[in-house]
């Protein structure tokens, strides 16, 4: 990764043009050409740099579910228990977390009553409850990645 | 804001990402029937009316180095909790920061907050800074650092 690639990912995660020739713009303020930055963003794309290029949605605003849902599984279940979170489409990332909550997934589903019956179905096919702690407030989103 | 069908289509469209051709948006109306000046408005007006909140790279933090990913959790009094969310929502170093339920006994917080670094020495030092300069020593707080990832991938919400 070179100057060129960190300044794309440090720009293009605040904005990109919705506008005719996107990319060309992008390129022009990044003073290389449509073609390289479309060279490069695929690059970055398929060795998984990058997660995605496209829309962040507003889960709520979409109509959409959207919860932080966590577990806590003895160490010897973990690896059967993520497993199987997993394999929920509506899974959309999990972590383990070095704590005796270990396992912090979060739920996107296509409509806020769907989370409800995800978690039933979870807890049923792991046989662990699943302690669901939605956002009440928010206080500030800024997740960006400086490079 | 109520989605048509339409909209719906282009957002389900979109979702996996942008085509990487020099123009996309045109493309994309190909795919559902619009043009391209109808699919530009469209999306100008998702993004105004905050159904898309940006457009652009969505990073895999990992892969960049940021591999100290702590959640901070606090258990704050309810009638600190906005006074507190709002301080800590200021911190240069914390990425994001919510309110959310207690499920007690087991679990007393309420407040969360994300600090992404890229050594895990450096983020418990900003917590410690963060405490001290805030004045949050009164306030219980704990904090997970993510271990293995067991899944990562852009939600799909339609």
């Amino acid at each position: 990764m070179d100057e060129i690639d960190r300044a794309i990912i440090n720009r293009l995660q605040e904005s990109f043009p919705i506008a005719h020739r996107p990319y060309r713009q992008a390129a022009e303020a990044l003073g290389i050409d449509e073609a390289e930055l479309i060279r490069r963003l695929e690059r970055m794309l398929e060795q998984r740099q990058l997660s995605r290029f496209g829309p962040l949605y507003h889960a709520e605003r979409l109509g959409g579910g959207l919860s932080l849902c966590a577990m806590r599984i003895p160490l010897d279940q973990l690896e059967r228990v993520a497993e199987q979170v997993n394999a929920f489409p509506e899974v959309a990332h999990n972590y383990a977390r070095d704590h005796c909550f270990n396992i912090w997934f979060v739920l996107a589903t296509e409509t806020p009553q769907r989370i409800d019956s995800v978690l039933r179905e979870i807890e049923q096919t792991t046989g662990y409850p699943v302690y669901n702690m939605p956002k009440e407030e928010e206080f500030f989103v800024g997740l960006r990645f400086h490079v | 804001m109520v989605l048509s069908d339409q909209d719906r289509q282009l957002v389900t469209e979109i979702q996996g990402g942008l085509p990487l051709s020099s123009h996309p948006y045109a493309e994309i109306g190909e795919r559902i029937g619009l043009s391209e000046q109808a699919v530009i408005e469209r999306i100008v007006e998702l993004q105004a009316e905050g159904v898309i909140k940006r457009m652009g790279i969505v990073v895999r933090h990992h892969e960049l180095g940021y591999t100290a990913n702590a959640m901070v959790v606090w258990d704050v009094p309810d009638k600190q909790l906005d006074e507190v969310g709002e301080k800590l929502g200021t911190q240069s170093c914390v990425t994001l920061c919510y309110q959310r339920p207690r499920r007690l006994p087991e679990w007393p917080y309420n407040l969360f907050s994300m600090i992404h670094g890229k050594e895990r020495e450096r983020v418990l030092d900003y917590i410690s800074d963060l405490v001290k300069s805030q004045g949050l020593e009164q306030i219980p707080h704990q904090v997970l650092f993510s271990g293995r990832r067991f899944k990562q991938r852009g939600a799909r919400y339609i």
